[in-house]
């Protein structure tokens, strides 16, 4: 098959650092020989590819905006974006992976944790020899963390923590969990879990019928003793698990582009190539109604995008407006996913073609980091200044 | 070992190609560009893994202008150590090998590298000229090279065979394909590549003694028709009426 080309319809690469493509271009090579080759085996089988995880590391995809000293790059949140598009342009469940590992667990530890803890963390997390998780989501606490169940008690000279997490990306295979849970003043705070502690194990979530290539599981805590400096101290309060929040959601607004990019490519192909009635099937008005509104709307996608980026760079970006990039971009490929399953015919079916899995997987991406429909209400209640949760 | 290792840029293969100036120039707007895989994937990856076996540095060339620094970026972030340009357009392949020559001179330079050809023009002739210019012995399109002391052994893949070389350090050499294998620069690579040296040269008066009058695309080809396997007298019957084969 011919080289994926990104789709530029209005020449953002030309906004584009020359060293911000050498990454791109450095992580779609690898991508393409290591992982675009077996991603659908690993689907089907809902394996994860360990293996992936030293390549992802070495091109930066495990917190590329963390400061040299603690072992990043150092990179901007553009480049961040550009990283998790190329890697949803593959998979989802690898981009998650990746957003997991950067935003939920080194993010927190580098903007919330003490010294010892970014230079006893981070490094490790950079390179891979340690992956983490993020621990929020509980069995009745979904869209509504604030109530979450989870407690832990200071006893002297360390914590009790007891619970369960549910839904939890890299639980299965992490070294650590940074994990949110209320003080005995019912305040939320992160804390450290290291696997091995006694009391804690994180058995895995079997038949998703998305993200597959993603391993999800549960956190269970039963009286693990947690030692006092695993607590992060830099931020308590639902704030903080959000914060993190809003910089993973950041990275699936541009990740949503990958896959929505990579179906538009598939069905644009696919429409120049596929005779019926004697024509290429791009040939017809309806087809080029669906291609000519996906193009569009993929364009769309980038400048908001790249626009937030900017914001993002200059500390600026609202929560609001990183929810509204997650909804419209989610939404937008899941849209773009399911018209170009139709283009393909009955191959769009087949394990052949990335649309259907590209589709299953956004299914995962629209309910988790909030669901679409509580993006909605985020906004409603940014320009009406009326919650609407309750 | 010291190489230096020649470094040009060329369109990406999936570009369109279009001319412009009444077919006397090619078209520049809207074209990715990327390292001459000859000069990368082969010549520039063996250089390094030479110095990694036997130390010493590897600094690239390239006769180019300013657009030419993204692609000298990433040979510094696979791995090269430092970079010059000669600024100056590579107007012709003589003007281009002086140029190299020019720069190489006295330099001690135990090897210098080329790739076999550029996949946009295919003129294979820079390393030839530059070695002439230079007094040095050359080889073209080796497939293998290794260093041992002062002499290098080179394999080249000839008509039915292949033929081994052994030749005098310093040298010039081509690369062609199965010198060495692609290296994808990583992040470490392209970070430490911000730091490396890149230096720009005024390029020295050299003569041009040739010049392009036009060029043009080749022709469409004609479409392929794929027929059933299961239905022969189809393909029979194509191949007798409008192939006019049999
Ligand atoms: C594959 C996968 C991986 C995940 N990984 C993680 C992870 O790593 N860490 C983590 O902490 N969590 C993770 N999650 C959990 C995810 O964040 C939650 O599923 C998500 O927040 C939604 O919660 P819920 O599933 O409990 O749905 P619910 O909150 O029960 O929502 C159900 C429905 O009700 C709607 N709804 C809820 N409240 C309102 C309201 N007030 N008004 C209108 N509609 C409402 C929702 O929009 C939704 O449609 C993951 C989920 C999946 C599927």
């Amino acid at each position: 098959m011919d080289r994926f080309q990104s789709h530029d319809y209005y020449l953002m690469d030309e906004l584009l650092t020359e060293e911000q493509i050498l990454i791109r271009e450095a992580l779609r090579a690898y991508l393409k020989k290591e992982v675009s080759p077996i991603i659908e085996d690993y689907y089907e089988r809902a394996a994860f590819p360990y293996q992936i995880i030293e390549g992802l590391a070495q091109y930066g995809c495990f917190g590329p905006y963390i400061p040299e000293e603690y072992g990043g790059p150092g990179l901007d949140q553009i480049t961040y974006g550009i990283l998790m598009q190329e890697l949803e342009r593959v998979d989802s469940g690898v981009r998650s992976t990746a957003s997991v590992q950067s935003s939920l667990v080194m993010y927190p530890i580098w903007k919330y944790g003490t010294e010892e803890q970014r230079r006893k963390y981070l490094p490790k997390l950079a390179t891979g020899e340690m992956m983490g998780c993020f621990g929020l989501t509980e069995p009745d606490f979904g869209s509504n963390p604030g109530g979450m169940l989870s407690r832990f008690e200071d006893q002297g000279d360390h914590y009790v923590l007891n619970g369960s997490k549910m839904w939890i990306s890299n639980a299965p295979f992490a070294d650590v969990a940074v994990v949110w849970a209320k003080d005995e003043a019912d305040r939320i705070h992160g804390l450290i879990v290291e696997k091995g502690m006694e009391g804690f194990s994180a058995p895995e979530m079997k038949g998703k019928h998305s993200l597959r290539a993603s391993a999800t599981g549960e956190l269970l805590f039963s009286n693990v003793k947690v030692p006092k400096e695993n607590l992060l101290p830099g931020r308590s309060g639902l704030g903080a698990p959000l914060s993190c929040l809003d910089s993973a959601r950041y990275g699936i607004a541009w990740g949503a582009i990958g896959a929505a990019m990579d179906c538009y490519d598939s069905a644009l192909r696919y429409s120049k190539e596929r005779i019926q009635f004697d024509k290429p099937i791009a040939s017809f008005q309806l087809i080029q109604k669906k291609l000519a509104e996906m193009i569009t709307e993929i364009t769309k996608a980038q400048l908001l995008t790249f626009r937030l980026g900017q914001l993002r760079n200059e500390g600026r970006a609202t929560s609001a407006q990183i929810s509204m990039a997650k909804r419209n971009n989610v939404e937008m490929a899941l849209n773009i996913c399911r018209e170009a399953r139709q283009i393909h015919g009955a191959m769009g079916v087949s394990n052949e073609y990335s649309c259907m899995r590209h589709m299953a997987n956004l299914e995962s991406v629209v309910t988790y980091e909030g669901t679409h429909d509580i993006h909605l209400l985020i906004t409603g209640m940014d320009i009406t200044g009326i919650p609407a949760f309750q | 070992m010291k190489i230096l290792v020649a470094i040009s840029k060329v369109p990406d293969s999936t570009s369109k190609i279009s001319f412009k100036d009444n077919n006397t120039q090619f078209d520049e707007a809207g074209i990715q560009f990327i390292v001459n895989p000859y000069d990368e994937w082969y010549a520039l990856v063996r250089a390094l893994e030479l110095k990694e076996n036997l130390g010493g540095a590897v600094t690239t060339i390239t006769v180019g202008e300013a657009n030419a620094d993204p692609v000298i970026r990433k040979a510094l972030a696979i791995g090269a150590d430092d970079a010059v340009r000669i600024d100056a357009e590579p107007v012709d392949a003589l003007f281009t090998a002086n140029q190299i020559a020019s720069f190489a001179r006295d330099k001690g330079y135990d090897l210098i590298m080329f790739g076999k050809e550029t996949i946009n023009y295919n003129g294979s002739q820079v390393g030839a000229m530059a070695a002439g210019l230079l007094d040095l012995p050359y080889v073209s399109n080796a497939s293998s090279l290794e260093v041992s002391g002062s002499s290098a052994r080179l394999e080249r893949d000839i008509q039915g065979g292949s033929q081994v070389i052994d030749v005098d350090l310093p040298a010039v050499i081509s690369a062609s394909k199965g010198m060495a294998e692609q290296r994808i620069p990583n992040m470490k690579g392209i970070m430490s590549a911000r730091k490396k040296k890149l230096e720009v040269v005024a390029p020295i008066e050299a003569p041009r003694h040739t010049e392009v009058l036009s060029y043009s695309l080749p022709e469409a080809k004609s479409e392929v028709k794929l027929i059933d396997p299961d239905n022969p007298t189809e393909l029979i019957e194509l191949l007798h009426k409008e192939a006019k084969v049999i």
